[in-house]
């Protein structure tokens, strides 16, 4: 199966065909270069994304901003922002700090990513 | 008037990157009573704020989000004991180099400066700088606002988003309020490209769905006390509406991401000539503006892409004002550039007659150019040449010439670009 995708290597941006056939890419064409891909083989086998999102903080108005401590899976995106909607964090809390452990069971946990309170 | 009055050899208008990195690069040079005044409550400037990840590649070997990477700093300039006044407000700035702040817990205070480094970031357009009709209702905001209020206060500005502009904060905005729970319909761009980055169209539009619609843009806007819909239409090649292809789009929210302007107003009380391309002081290479003692760096100079870079800009301005300081002879004479073909605000825009180093220039390329060149001329001698794969309005370009080129030509200089071919 024919995959269009667009590299973000570079500003070129090159407009990929990749023949994608459910578990592996056969052929990737229109890559100005090796970037390219590369690009469409991870982009089409296992995606991940970094994940920075907001939390409740308990007495404060304002959210504490978190982020995953690497990437995980695109599919799993919405899933990670849902278990993050129902943490409520008391502060203090500081950089680095782990929010949500093993969030989804990716073995990746979930930090602050700014100090709180204290 | 009897105020209060303090005074430093260096004074750093602006507790974000640039100001951070400044004061950190002259405490390092020997400069020891300086001061940075910063008008919001905490350092960090707009990096508070961009809670997503991209940050810090270059200066760090790293990727990090903006709190983190302001944060690094930070505790820099708490380690070298750097003193800061947060919630203080410059309020004007004469070409003596006496600033006047406003602080809740100090009052009026005048700062006298041996020097100054103008360091106060950038503003986004807002809607009254784009003529577009309607009421004046709720519901528009600059996408810089609404990214406050989502990351900083932990409020939603809405819930059917439409996106003017495809700047990067309007994409960032894109793919936060969809996180947030709202549902964003569509980018608007009246340009044929983005001056966004790839990644962040890829990353943040079109991840969820998100159609980015080039050549259009918002004819009309609904709604009396809170918006209620735009209608948007096709552009022709010189960006008027085309009849007919009008479509409205029913939302509650349409963030405005259509450019950045370096905020100037104390620069032009203190006498600081301004560059009409940039919209930032006029400076040559060691980042002195034509006023004695006052440097400028970062997005007050000009708008970067990237905060790494605007940390390296800054860091240079720190170190030129402890030279300075120093008591070194500042540059006598200054050359005009000329920005030649396909260049746009050329930074810097006037050079000393003698460079005391390699002298690196940064430009937006006025057009997509593919299989580039980018050249230095002076007086018909190429001084440096320089071959990029592709160019476009939205990342900046640069081109280094060598002290010694310097030296060995006469004449007028011009950075151009053209299109080579493959």
């Amino acid at each position: 199966m024919k995959r269009e995708l667009t590299c973000i290597g570079c500003p070129m941006g090159c407009r990929l065909t990749a023949e994608f056939n459910g578990t592996e890419v056969t052929e990737v064409t229109g890559n100005g270069c090796a970037v390219g891909a590369r690009y469409a083989r991870e982009e089409l086998t296992n995606p991940k994304r970094m994940v920075t999102a907001l939390v409740r903080v308990v007495g404060m108005e304002r959210p504490l901003s978190v982020k995953t401590e690497a990437p995980i899976e695109k599919r799993l995106v919405f899933d990670c922002l849902a278990a993050l909607g129902a943490v409520a964090v008391a502060p203090p809390v500081r950089i680095g700090d782990v929010i949500l452990e093993n969030v989804l069971g990716t073995g990746v946990n979930v930090v602050a990513t700014e100090d709180i309170g204290g | 008037m009897n105020m209060k009055t303090k005074r430093v050899d260096l004074l750093i208008i602006g507790g974000g990157p640039a100001g951070l990195a400044a004061a950190c690069a002259a405490r390092e040079a020997g400069v020891t009573n300086l001061l940075i005044l910063e008008r919001e409550d905490a350092l960090g400037g707009i990096l508070r704020q961009c809670i997503h990840n991209g940050f810090g590649l270059h200066t760090f070997q790293e990727e990090l989000t903006g709190p983190e990477y302001a944060a690094r700093y930070i505790a820099r300039v708490q380690e070298l004991g750097i003193p800061y006044e947060c919630g203080a407000m410059v309020i004007s700035l004469s070409p003596e180099r006496r600033a006047v702040y406003v602080s809740r817990t100090e009052g009026i205070v005048a700062v006298e400066a041996g020097a100054v480094i103008l360091a106060m970031g950038c503003r986004e357009r807002p809607r009254g700088a784009l003529g577009t009709p309607g009421w004046r209702c709720a519901g528009i905001f600059t996408a810089g606002t609404a990214q406050k209020l989502v990351n900083l206060e932990g409020r939603m500005p809405g819930k059917r988003v439409v996106i003017l502009g495809s700047g990067d904060i309007g994409l960032i905005m894109a793919r936060r309020m969809t996180f947030s729970g709202a549902k964003v319909l569509a980018c608007v761009e009246i340009m044929p490209y983005s001056s966004g980055l790839k990644r962040n169209i890829v990353q943040c539009l079109d991840d969820y769905g998100i159609p980015l619609l080039f050549n259009h843009t918002v004819v009309d806007i609904h709604g009396r006390e809170r918006l209620t819909g735009v209608t948007i239409a096709e552009v022709d090649g010189k960006k008027r509406p085309i009849p007919g292809t009008e479509q409205e789009i029913a939302c509650d929210t349409l963030l405005l991401s259509v450019g950045l302007i370096p905020e100037n107003e104390l620069s032009a009380m203190a006498g600081v000539a301004l560059s009409p391309a940039t919209g930032g002081p006029v400076v040559d290479e060691t980042l002195a503006t034509n006023v004695p003692g006052i440097f400028s760096c970062g997005n007050v100079l000009h708008v970067h892409d990237l905060v790494d870079f605007v940390s390296a800009e800054a860091a240079r301005a720190g170190e030129m004002a402890a030279r300075f300081l120093s008591g070194e002879k500042t540059a006598g004479e200054r050359i005009p550039l000329i920005a030649g073909n396909g260049v746009s605000a050329l930074v810097p825009e006037v050079l000393s007659k003698r460079p005391e180093a390699d002298v690196t220039f940064m430009f937006r390329p006025r057009a997509v150019y593919r299989n580039a060149r980018i050249a230095v001329f002076r007086g018909g001698k190429q001084l440096a040449v320089k071959r990029a794969r592709i160019l476009a309005p939205g990342e900046m370009a640069e081109i280094t010439v060598k002290q010694d080129a310097f030296c060995e030509s006469e004449g007028e200089l011009t950075v151009s670009v053209e299109e080579v071919g493959a």
